[in-house]
């Protein structure tokens, strides 16, 4: 039978490989309320952490007395750092290279620091345990605003490092300061600036929110004291990261943990680190014997469990009258809390910041940031974003449109003007990146069509008038972004966390009646890995998706990989699933060509099969490949189907896009809404466009809220004001707008199929598109650049200091 | 986030409750629909040892409509509040407004009467209840009582309402003319920035022959606007009596600074609020 064109492309489509729109297999048990979350895992005779808090944001501890607490029945014991301190488990290493304390060790440094742990028969004891523990606290200043941190009568708040003239990433200058991180060109830039025609300047401050994922962080751990094994359940992003960790930290060998991450109510960067409560949970089960469950709540998620952003740019741009970008200038100031517990790779301590030359062909640039302590909840994650991208995207974003007021154009035109051009790429930026490829010009004509921008800005002009006129109360904003992403970390040569290099990886076993298991060092948080990964590997080994069976998160089965996050599983791990499903192929091959009796070379693979060259009748399935495999001996070849691949990236993958929203703004309220939102990305190679556009939904979701009110604020006390959802703003269906998605498809050249990672584009692009907007909506009445949040008072607070209430 | 401990009590009627409540005294707390007591009770702000919980009350869960008055039992929910038609035909600005109480799910649970007795300036209903002159039903051990919704608020949280008294009915008159609840909000879910009520009716003449107008969140308790409403009836409605009426209304209030905003940010919202929703129940009368 010969293999017809049509039934080719059935066979293909079969496979729901790549460019499928495949249901999210995952789907079935979230819709049905049958995950399995942390918090349902339940073990006999389990017992249930609580903390005892701080109430103040500095403080020194003078006394901690548990005895009504330990007398409740069904208390078993009460944890403070003097329970630790033996096991020196009452300080822990950060991702930063900085240390945190577990429990309060003398002194708090932030409201709702874990000061003690409560452990009881159940959640209710412990809960009202924690009120009979007596805490005795002396206040001490408060050190909220980073720029008062190196004040001669500042507080000194991390008295344990104060006398350390050297941190994790060089010199400090106070006891206050963490690190100053500098990249590119310093005399170079500042001599541009002083020349050039024309100079922007601005001060943008991304503030301090939280990824709140619908999951709050938790943890099981059982400790087996017979034969002596650790199991940890959690809510982790990395889980291989963090059996190494808990293996260093509590001496217990490795082989002797297993770390499961199981299902994962979304993470977004919140799941990353490692946090009091897993450590807590451990020695108490390694105290008591028994498993210990904790989970925290909502306002402990939110004031306590790592915040993200909090970045205060202060930038200046030069540039040609035409236009033409000469030099950007950028310095930082990075509010990171009482401890520096960044997740970032170990030698970026402000991330991948220096991508903030952006889209643009910016050819000399400088980059310094200042990391700052503060009486703030520790934390600086990576937020839907890799690692402070988005606060380098939404620096550059309105940098750009500062530049375009200053130089009164078009703020479109000067970006189209600045683009990196297709033929410049692989391109060397010069804050040290090679962008892999991109083609901004096109993506940016596609987006500002697709809108009819002309008419947009012909429409915002008569609408002006009309105010002016008095016809109307209300302004339209045009905001554009082109952003540029970073993913996929990392080459191992320059990205580790903790020393452990930024690989990832994938085994596969392909059964005998041919269907496939593959595991990978990553763990899905409701990214649908178990729907694309098996995609990918479909379309690589020639096995229906549906017959693939996709397992990440439990350290014991999966191979070693450094997690999810960053947009790293598709360039990483997806890499790696492409790499081991082509050596898979590669036996396959051999199979093949002993049953078939010819040359390995005679053979050609064709979607679902071997074909020998020029005799389309003569060929042997995946399926057949894969019986013959276990049942039949092969001279020379081992039985079996199996394949490892463990990849370590030759670069970072830059995916891009260009955004554009309208907004109109009720000058007199403060109150915005969306109109439009049009949202281009270009991710390489699609892998799943249904899930892209899930992404991109979800994303751009954030991204509103961030940028219109979403934000972790202090008082000049130090106490949290937004530590519910009541204050602290998750948009519902109802102030979601409708997105129009839309992409164009420019393959990286070094990923093994192309694809770049999307999962976070919306969310660095999403926020300076809708702060654009509201920006540029005031741009005719003389503003240039004001803060976010955009909530409605702070832009009534805008229109009411440009006169447009008088 | 978790309560302390306490009994839970679900008397069938409402004299049971009342003498449960007479018997617990200062322990106990009546629960309605729960959205405020609860969170109260997670953060341990409030730790009652009794909770009385009434919506086993069948009798406190009706809407009536005769003899030109509507009848609102305690125990009935916003749901059941918009989803009557009677109610509707007779005072469509109950819909209206209780369509911007927070969300489907809480509007479930959450009761009129619940809403009204706790006195919590953030609520939607004491406001609405004010501009309907409503007159409240309080059950306690020596019998009934009533009082109007215009008086019964006294500061936050506190009301004419005695401790061991149960607020069981709203009832107010059935309306006439147009109607409005403007709601500025942050987010579905979220208390006003600033809401207002108001009831106009237009006479023969073109005039304006009745006016109610109420305020939520503006202040510690919500605020009736005797004198803005009264300059209506008095001048008719024209964009100078809105802006005169309006300037009344913002002497009354009394904003503090919020997540919402700071409070002069509070007061001009309350003032185009007030005056859109002016306009709409004059484009409605």
């Amino acid at each position: 039978m010969s293999a017809t064109a049509e039934s080719v492309q059935e066979r293909r489509a079969a496979l729901k490989g790549l460019g499928t729109s495949r249901k999210r297999v995952e789907d079935a048990r979230f819709t049905q309320g049958k995950g399995n979350y942390v918090d349902d895992i339940k073990l006999p005779d389990m017992l249930f952490g609580d903390f005892v808090r701080s109430q103040h944001a500095h403080a020194r501890v003078k006394s901690i007395d548990t005895s009504a607490a330990i007398e409740l029945p069904g208390v078993i014991a009460v944890l403070t750092a003097k329970d630790l301190e033996p096991l020196s488990l009452h300080w822990m290493p950060t991702l930063a290279g900085d240390k945190q304390m577990v429990l309060a060790d003398g002194k708090v440094l932030f409201q709702g620091q874990e000061v003690a742990f409560v452990v009881a028969e159940d959640r209710y004891i412990a809960a009202d345990a924690v009120d009979l523990v007596k805490v005795e606290y002396e206040e001490l200043p408060v050190l909220v605003d980073p720029f008062k941190a190196e004040l001669p009568d500042a507080p000194i708040l991390r008295e344990d490092i104060a006398d350390e003239k050297e941190g994790a990433h060089g010199a400090r200058r106070h006891p206050n300061h963490i690190f100053t991180w500098e990249q590119g060109d310093k005399a170079g830039t500042e001599a541009v600036i002083g020349e050039a025609d024309v100079v922007a300047e601005e001060m943008v401050y991304y503030h301090r929110t939280h990824p709140c994922p619908m999951e709050t962080c938790g943890s099981v751990a059982s400790m087996d004291k017979v034969n002596g094994k650790l199991t940890l359940w959690g809510t982790f992003q990395a889980p291989h990261v963090v059996r190494t960790v808990a293996s260093l930290l509590s001496g217990i060998a490795e082989h002797n943990i297993r770390v499961v991450s199981p299902d994962i109510g979304g993470g977004f960067g919140n799941k990353v680190g490692v946090y009091p409560g897993y450590v807590c949970s451990i020695v108490a089960s390694i105290v008591t014997g028994q498993p210990v469950k904790w989970v925290e709540d909502r306002m402990e998620n939110l004031s306590a469990t790592a915040f993200a952003r909090d970045y205060w740019m202060q930038g200046k741009i030069a540039a040609t009258k035409e236009g033409k970008i000469l030099g950007l200038w950028c310095h930082t100031t990075a509010d990171h809390g009482a401890f520096d517990a960044c997740a970032d790779p170990t030698k970026y301590p402000a991330g991948f910041m220096s991508i903030c030359t952006g889209s643009y062909d910016i050819p000399t640039a400088y980059l310094a940031v200042d990391g700052i302590y503060t009486n703030k909840a520790p934390g600086g994650v990576a937020y839907r974003c890799s690692f402070r991208v988005t606060e380098a995207a939404y620096f550059i974003e309105r940098m750009i449109e500062v530049l375009a007021i200053k130089l009164n154009m078009d703020a479109a035109e000067l970006r189209a003007k600045n683009f990196i051009r297709k033929d410049q790429f692989p391109y060397q930026s010069a804050l040290g990146w090679e962008y892999d490829s991109g083609d901004y010009h096109t993506a940016w004509d596609k987006a500002l069509d697709a809108v009819g921008y002309k008419q947009l800005r012909a429409e915002q002009a008569q609408q002006v008038e009309d105010f002016k006129a008095g016809k109307t109360r209300k302004l339209m904003g045009v905001g554009l972004c082109h952003f540029t992403e970073i993913v996929g970390a990392g080459p191992v040569k320059n990205c580790d966390i903790l020393g452990m290099g930024m690989f990832d990886s994938c085994e596969i076993r392909i059964h005998p009646t041919g269907s496939a298991l593959a595991r990978l060092g990553t763990i899905s948080q409701g990214q649908g890995h178990a729907t694309t990964f098996a995609q990918i590997l479909a379309s690589e080994i020639g096995i229906s998706a549906d017959d693939i069976t996709i397992e990440e998160g439990d350290t014991d089965t999966a191979p070693y990989g450094l997690g999810t996050y960053g947009s790293r599983s598709t360039p990483v791990a997806g890499a790696a699933t492409a790499m081991a499903g082509r050596k898979i192929r590669a036996k396959a091959q051999m199979i093949a060509a002993y049953l078939l009796e010819v040359h390995d070379n005679d053979l050609e693979w064709e979607v679902d099969r071997f074909v020998v060259k020029g005799a389309p009748e003569r060929f042997k399935t995946m399926k057949e490949i894969a019986y013959a495999s276990y049942n039949q001996a092969i001279p020379g070849v081992e039985p079996g189907l199996e394949a490892v691949s463990y990849y370590d990236p030759p670069n970072m993958t830059y995916p891009f896009g260009a955004y554009i929203c309208v907004m109109d703004i009720d000058v007199d309220t403060g109150e915005a809404g969306v109109r439009q939102f049009y949202a281009l990305d270009d991710c390489g190679t699609r892998i799943n466009p249904m899930i892209i556009e899930g992404q991109v939904h979800g994303g751009l979701t954030e991204a509103l809220a961030i940028a219109m009110g979403q934000e972790i604020a202090y008082d000049e006390l130090g106490n949290v004001k937004t530590g519910t959802l009541m204050d602290f703003f998750i948009p519902t269906s109802w102030e979601t707008p409708n997105y129009q998605t839309d992409y164009t498809e420019t393959p990286s050249p070094h990923h093994p199929i192309g694809a770049k990672g999307v999962g976070e584009s919306p969310n660095v692009g999403g926020v300076p598109a809708f702060s654009n907007a509201v920006n540029d909506a005031f741009r005719a009445f003389g503003l240039t650049h004001t803060h976010m949040p955009h909530d409605h008072w702070r832009i009534w607070q805008t229109a009411n200091k440009l006169g447009l209430h008088n | 986030m978790i309560t302390g401990s306490f009994e839970y009590h679900q008397p069938g009627t409402v004299p049971d409750a009342i003498a449960l409540l007479s018997k617990l005294g200062d322990d106990a707390r009546v629960i309605a629909g729960g959205h405020s007591l609860i969170p109260t009770m997670k953060l341990r702000l409030a730790m009652p040892e009794h909770l009385i919980d009434l919506q086993a009350c069948q009798e406190l869960k009706k809407i009536s409509v005769s003899g030109g008055e509507v009848c609102i039992g305690a125990m009935t929910t916003q749901a059941e509040l918009i989803a009557s038609e009677e109610l509707h035909q007779a005072a469509p600005i109950v819909r209206e407004t209780s369509l911007q109480i927070a969300d489907p799910q809480v509007r479930y649970m959450g009761t009129l009467g619940g809403n009204v007795a706790n006195g919590d300036p953030g609520n939607d209903m004491p406001a609405l209840m004010q501009c309907l002159d409503a007159t409240f039903v309080l059950s306690g051990p020596d019998g009934e009582r009533t009082v109007l919704a215009r008086e019964f608020y006294e500061a936050a949280y506190f009301t004419a309402r005695d401790d061991l008294e149960i607020l069981t009915e709203a009832r107010f008159p059935v309306c006439a003319g147009g109607y409005s609840y403007e709601k500025q909000k942050r987010k579905i879910g979220d208390y006003a920035t600033a809401a207002a009520a108001v009831l106009l009716s237009k006479g023969g003449d073109g005039g304006c022959e009745t006016a109610s107008i109420a305020l939520t969140n503006l202040a510690d308790t919500p605020i009736y606007c005797q004198q803005a409403s009264e300059h209506l009836v008095q001048n008719g409605v024209s964009d100078a009596s809105i802006a005169d009426a309006v300037t009344s209304a913002m002497g009354q209030i009394d904003p503090v600074d919020d997540n919402r905003g700071p409070a002069e940010f509070k007061r001009h919202a309350a003032a185009i609020i007030l005056q859109r929703a002016i306009q709409q129940a004059w484009s409605r009368a």
